[in-house]
């Protein structure tokens, strides 16, 4: 196993040109037989009619290029990737940089990282009542409602009213997600040099500016990082809606649409093309990150 | 921590410390740590409040007025005497260590050498992984249970690490390569003026240093299986001798009268102590200073 950059031969050529596939390999094989393969299978059916069984030609896309559904699953989705990555990334920033400063760095950062940890189901029981309705006059039973009738306000139908919901939905993400990107941006921090933030604070700088030429500039390619692993769950947003609302008034969104294009009107085509176009969905995310991190890679 | 350092630590801990009790004005930092974590904790509080409850009093009252109504320990009673919940509980654990431990090993390993090891393809490599990310889990449910029901991996421990492997890895791979590719040069040049080998960069230099990305990797790793739901279902079948709690659970639930819906609010805090001991295990990987006097 010796990969020393030193010149050689022939054979250390051959050896070093291998040697990276070789780290490589264990990663690769599971990642090819689970996702690659599957992709390149879906690929294909999106080519195919609802039961795969005859060419359908571009008929699949066809109908993503202009089911009304569709669309309005797409707008909702932007939402999800401008307010779930910007509210993770700024409450993730938040807390990270300001847990590094106390002494209860763990139990706060606990804090926020425990709804991560609360499975699903259980999350949305909680939500529901969180977000309960009822009308006017009679005692609300969730908190949201409880808070702004005991205010004097009228109480919000939530998830009904389609100026509320999506933002609702997308808060449930937030709460769940958040711990994730504190987390990450936390161990980032750690890897700032501590001499690098005392120097600029030592040559007179506010904690401000501090913060924002010394700390963020360090902080970067972990944001970028968090950034994409955020906004690729925004597109795959599901469980919350699923269970939340269905995707009824106007709350749907794309893998929602997915689930129900094949269990329920079991249409293999085009929910493989709903599946292609997710993954297509990646790729200006895919390039501003790689954008962002051509300073920082070799 | 020092344990995990190879080579002995410069005295990183003396001047942060030092400047930390200087730094003034933590007020504004505590208030506006009290004001995130409140708001992060009120329905975790209200799911906590609400387990302690019977079903009637959860769905007529808001779980803030549990005082005036009554307060059982029924629902946890019930969640832990389900059949075979010990059996739950330990394939939980034989499904998500191994899982976890495999991700993080083969992930660090390939991150490695996409972030430290010059060669054509890299670029792509790094790419494709992401772009895997994106790719929704339910699309690639029906062909690899195909191969599996071929292979005869189904219901088997083995092929769910697998299984688990193969759609957590993108994310091991793609976090730990931006950390391993931010650490300073110096390290390694250093590590290579010492005459050592990749691997021993690798084992020596970038783990030790990397730490805490390693446990975040870790950390959600563990959640993302431990919570883990529908591979289960999918993968393992109904076999109750190999079912992980997240099955047992939502047996629970009546899935076409949704009856015992009030217990997946105790079990919902059975399944989240697990994690939470590894997330607080894991927490003295996150010390500010392992790399600090090893740049310039």
């Amino acid at each position: 196993m010796a990969g020393r950059p030193a010149g050689g031969g022939a054979p250390h050529r051959l050896h070093r040109r291998l040697l990276p596939w070789l780290w490589l390999a264990p990663a690769l094989a599971p990642v090819g037989v689970f996702l690659a393969w599957p992709l390149a299978n879906t690929v294909w059916l999106s080519l195919r009619d609802a039961g795969s069984g005859a060419w359908a030609g571009i008929d699949n896309y066809r109908y993503l290029a202009t089911s009304a559904e569709v669309h309005t699953a797409l707008r909702n989705n932007l939402l999800w990737l401008a307010l779930l990555t910007g509210g993770c990334l700024a409450v993730g920033l938040l807390v990270a940089v300001l847990t590094d400063r106390v002494r209860y760095e763990a139990v706060a950062k606990a804090a926020v990282v425990l709804p991560t940890a609360i499975p699903f189901v259980a999350g949305a029981v909680i939500w529901r009542f969180m977000y309960q309705y009822r009308p006017p006059g009679l005692p609300q039973t969730g908190t949201l409602n409880a808070v702004l009738t005991a205010a004097g306000a009228a109480p919000v139908a939530w998830l009904v009213d389609t100026r509320t919901n999506n933002a609702a939905l997308i808060a449930v993400g937030v709460w769940m997600t958040a711990g994730f990107a504190t987390v990450i941006l936390s161990a980032a921090l750690k890897a700032v040099p501590a001499e690098l933030h005392e120097a600029a604070r030592i040559d007179g700088a506010g904690p401000w500016q501090a913060f924002r030429h010394v700390t963020l500039p360090q902080l970067r390619p972990a944001v970028v990082v968090t950034a994409t692993l955020v906004a690729v769950s925004a597109f795959k947003a599901f469980d919350i809606v699923y269970v939340m609302t269905n995707g009824n008034y106007r709350t749907d969104v794309i893998a929602n649409l997915m689930y129900r294009q094949l269990f329920v009107d079991q249409d293999y085509g085009r929910a493989s093309a709903i599946a292609v176009l997710l993954t297509l969905l990646a790729v200006p995310v895919l390039l501003v990150n790689a954008r962002a991190t051509r300073r920082v890679g070799r | 921590m020092t344990q995990l350092l190879s080579r002995p630590a410069p005295a990183v801990t003396a001047a942060p410390a030092a400047a930390r009790r200087a730094r003034p004005r933590r007020v504004p930092t505590h208030l506006a740590l009290l004001l995130v974590c409140g708001l992060w904790t009120v329905p975790v509080l209200g799911l906590l409040v609400s387990s302690f409850r019977p079903a009637y009093d959860i769905s007529t009252t808001g779980w803030w007025r549990a005082g005036e109504g009554t307060l059982t320990t029924g629902n946890y009673r019930d969640v832990l005497a389900t059949g075979g919940f010990g059996t739950a509980l330990a394939n939980s654990l034989l499904i998500t260590v191994p899982a976890v431990a495999a991700m993080v090993a083969v992930g660090a390993v390939a991150a490695f050498a996409l972030a430290r090891m010059p060669f054509a393809g890299r670029r792509a490599v790094t790419v494709a992984m992401v772009a895997l990310l994106a790719l929704p889990l339910q699309m690639t449910l029906v062909p690899v249970l195909r191969l599996y029901n071929a292979a005869g991996l189904t219901g088997t421990f083995a092929g769910i690490w697998l299984v688990h492997l193969g759609f957590g890895l993108p994310f091991a791979v793609y976090l730990l390569r931006t950390f391993f590719a931010g650490l300073p040069e110096e390290l390694f040049e250093a590590a290579a003026l010492d005459g050592a080998s990749t691997l021993t960069a690798f084992l020596r230099v970038a783990v030790p240093v990397s730490g805490p990305a390693i446990a975040s990797v870790a950390i959600f790793q563990f959640i993302w299986v431990w919570n883990d739901l529908l591979i289960a279902l999918i993968f393992l079948g109904g076999d109750p001798g190999v079912a992980p709690l997240t099955v047992a659970v939502s047996n629970l639930v009546s899935a076409t009268t949704g009856q015992g819906w009030q217990l997946l609010t105790a079990a919902a805090f059975v399944a989240m102590a697990v994690p939470m001991v590894i997330f607080f295990a894991l927490q003295r990987y996150f010390v500010r200073g392992l790399l600090a006097g090893s740049g310039k």
